[in-house]
């Protein structure tokens, strides 16, 4: 053994295993600054106090007459309900050709709200009032054809901000910066008319 | 300085300075950053706006100090401790004008500065990396002005962080998880305002010192450009400095003392008598509290940000407004690889070049106006046009610089003494 012993000279520096030592050495404390970073970064994430304000709401939609709409407030969202009329219902077809994407398929909404309605129930129209442009309040225009929208305005929302229009279903109209329609958020309805935000078959109660 | 064989030696000094400088280099430095710093002879008006940015930036550092003191972040507390600041700390009110009137102005030197190196080729070689450096002050400042925005916590600065928060989301898969991070909430809220006022006193002061630190570093290396864009270090005295050159202290600290005495009467006279500018540096609805059922009718951002803001709303499609908007700010860092012409200076430019500067001038001015406007009709159709000679400006010009023949450049600056 001990003739095959390399001696190194106190003046000899072993350049690789010094190589090999400082990398080692870098690599570990970048390991650890990583894993340091994790608690600060996901401090930024809500909070469990946010996701407790997060809670599902209610809304008794038969208080809300035909035609109109009452916004609630769920997870600082503004959502918009409508209760759509027959009529209403019936201006959803025959603009196919006005919408960027008629039948929702790179929208965000449950599989339910999948439907020319994007709704659970044609009578009930549940979005999120954001615009999915840039996130400004979408304001109501419902008279279909009115003066101001123009003879083929279907009725919808129209977004001061950037100019956006949806439809009554939340659907965006050709020529809008925004590219996707209204988002509709979970929702269910454990008896008629008896609407809550926040809950349906995959967002259960409590669950954030 | 290295280029300088014989570098003045500092007097040897007695007593305190003695003292001082065998633990310090105090005479070292003031030497070689100020007194044997020598900088072209020829420069002119465009050459006072680096110093303004400078002392711009003290300014906001020192009145953001005292505002700080009697500012509560939170959504309940914000906007009522701006009232408070504005009606009954003593001398609130100026020190919160000094401070956003601070914002606007510094804004304006540093598109002035920026300007200047349009004009002289100051981005060219050797000095690309001064460029970037000077280009991540900007960035800073954009991302410091942005968050002080939001912190008086009226209906405008609500909306505008929901607006641009939200900009983050049109980045495909990671957008939504991403913006929901940055928040930390389900909508703009308490967190976000109370991480923004950290950022905005803390974090992004330190990055921006730092920055102009390193800016100023780099500017030692290479020497200060000049209207002529010609090197003066290339034309050495028997002194071993620049023949062209005159020391750094007094020749030009004097002549910056005089533009800040011009610039704080003009800066003063805003600040006392249209300390909103007519809506420009403080929007009027954000005299209103933040509101997160009603959206101002017409939401823009204060003017400095707004010729970009044009560029996004001319796009008809919100990613690609996006992506447009952040190469709207990115070409800026190209330009020096973007200019092929054999001169720097607009001087001795071809025709084409004056051309192209002046188009991308009037866009640049005709974005920010048109960002102000509703997006509608006309003001879009003009927006989208005025977008395509923006960028016709960065990107053509690897074509249109190399055009043309430039006017012979002087081997010495061009200077008249007074």
């Amino acid at each position: 053994m001990a003739e095959n012993v390399v001696v190194v000279g106190n003046d000899e520096v072993d350049q690789s295993r010094r190589k090999f030592l400082t990398v080692a050495t870098a690599a570990t404390g970048a390991v650890g600054a990583v894993f340091a970073a994790v608690p600060f970064i996901s401090s930024w994430a809500p909070s469990e106090r946010a996701k407790a304000a997060g809670a599902p709401v209610e809304l008794d939609v038969s208080k809300t007459e035909p035609g109109q709409m009452t916004t609630i407030v769920w997870r600082r969202q503004p959502i918009y309900v409508v209760r759509r009329t027959p009529e209403m219902v019936g201006e959803l077809k025959g603009h196919d050709d006005m919408l960027k994407d008629k039948d929702s398929a790179d929208s965000d909404q449950p599989e339910y709200a999948k439907n020319e309605y994007r709704a659970r129930v044609p009578e009930v129209l549940v979005l999120i009032g954001l615009c999915t442009h840039l996130g400004c309040l979408p304001k109501q225009r419902f008279e279909a054809h009115s003066a101001e929208m123009g003879a083929s305005w279907p009725g919808g929302f129209f977004c001061p901000c950037h100019g956006s229009r949806f439809d009554l279903a939340g659907r965006v109209i050709n020529g809008s910066p925004a590219s996707v329609n209204l988002r509709v958020p979970p929702y269910s309805f454990p008896s008629p008319l008896q609407l809550v935000v926040g809950v349906d078959e995959t967002h259960k109660e409590g669950a954030a | 300085m290295a280029a300088a064989p014989q570098a003045p030696t500092p007097p040897v000094r007695k007593g305190f300075l003695g003292w001082l400088n065998k633990r310090m280099p105090v005479d070292e430095f003031i030497s070689s950053q100020l007194t044997g710093y020598y900088a072209p002879k020829n420069f002119n008006i465009w050459y006072f706006f680096g110093s303004l940015a400078m002392l711009v930036l003290v300014l906001q550092l020192a009145t953001g100090i005292f505002l700080t003191m009697f500012y509560k972040p939170g959504e309940l507390t914000s906007f009522d401790s701006v009232e408070y600041i504005m009606r009954e700390v003593n001398y609130g009110w100026l020190i919160r004008y000094l401070h956003s009137t601070g914002a606007s102005a510094f804004f304006i030197v540093v598109y002035l500065h920026m300007f200047r190196a349009f004009l002289y080729g100051s981005y060219r070689a050797p000095r690309e990396l001064l460029w970037i450096l000077g280009m991540l002050v900007y960035l800073a400042l954009m991302a410091e002005a942005f968050m002080g925005y939001v912190l008086p916590w009226g209906n405008m600065s609500f909306w505008g962080a929901q607006v641009i928060v939200n900009l983050f989301s049109t980045i495909p898969a990671v957008g939504p998880p991403l913006v929901e991070w940055i928040r930390g909430d389900y909508g703009i809220a308490d967190s976000t305002l109370n991480r923004f006022f950290s950022l905005h006193v803390v974090a992004v002061p330190l990055a921006l010192l730092l920055l102009v630190m390193l800016h100023l570093v780099a500017l030692r290396q290479t020497g200060s450009n000049n209207p002529d864009g010609i090197e003066i270090k290339k034309n050495l005295g028997p002194d071993g400095h620049p023949v062209d050159g005159v020391p750094f202290h007094p020749y030009y600290t004097i002549k910056d003392i005089f533009g800040v005495g011009v610039f704080f009467i003009l800066f003063t006279i805003v600040v006392f008598f249209v300390p909103t500018f007519g809506g420009l540096f403080l929007e009027g609805p954000n005299f209103e509290p933040a509101n997160p059922m009603s959206t101002p009718e017409h939401i823009a951002p204060v003017w400095y940000f707004t010729p970009y803001y044009a560029i996004l709303r001319a796009v008809p499609n919100q990613r690609m407004g996006a992506l447009l908007m952040g190469l709207a700010v990115f070409s800026f860092f190209l330009m020096p690889w973007l200019d092929r012409c054999r001169v720097k200076s607009i001087r001795y430019k071809p025709f084409i070049s004056k051309v192209a500067l002046g188009i991308f001038a009037v866009s640049f001015v005709a974005l920010g106006y048109l960002g102000l406007q509703p997006a509608e009709g006309l003001y879009v159709a003009l927006a989208r046009i005025f977008t395509v000679l923006y960028f016709a400006f960065f990107f053509l010009m690897p074509i249109y610089s190399r055009m043309g023949t430039p006017k012979p450049e002087p081997t010495r600056v061009t200077y008249h003494a007074h």
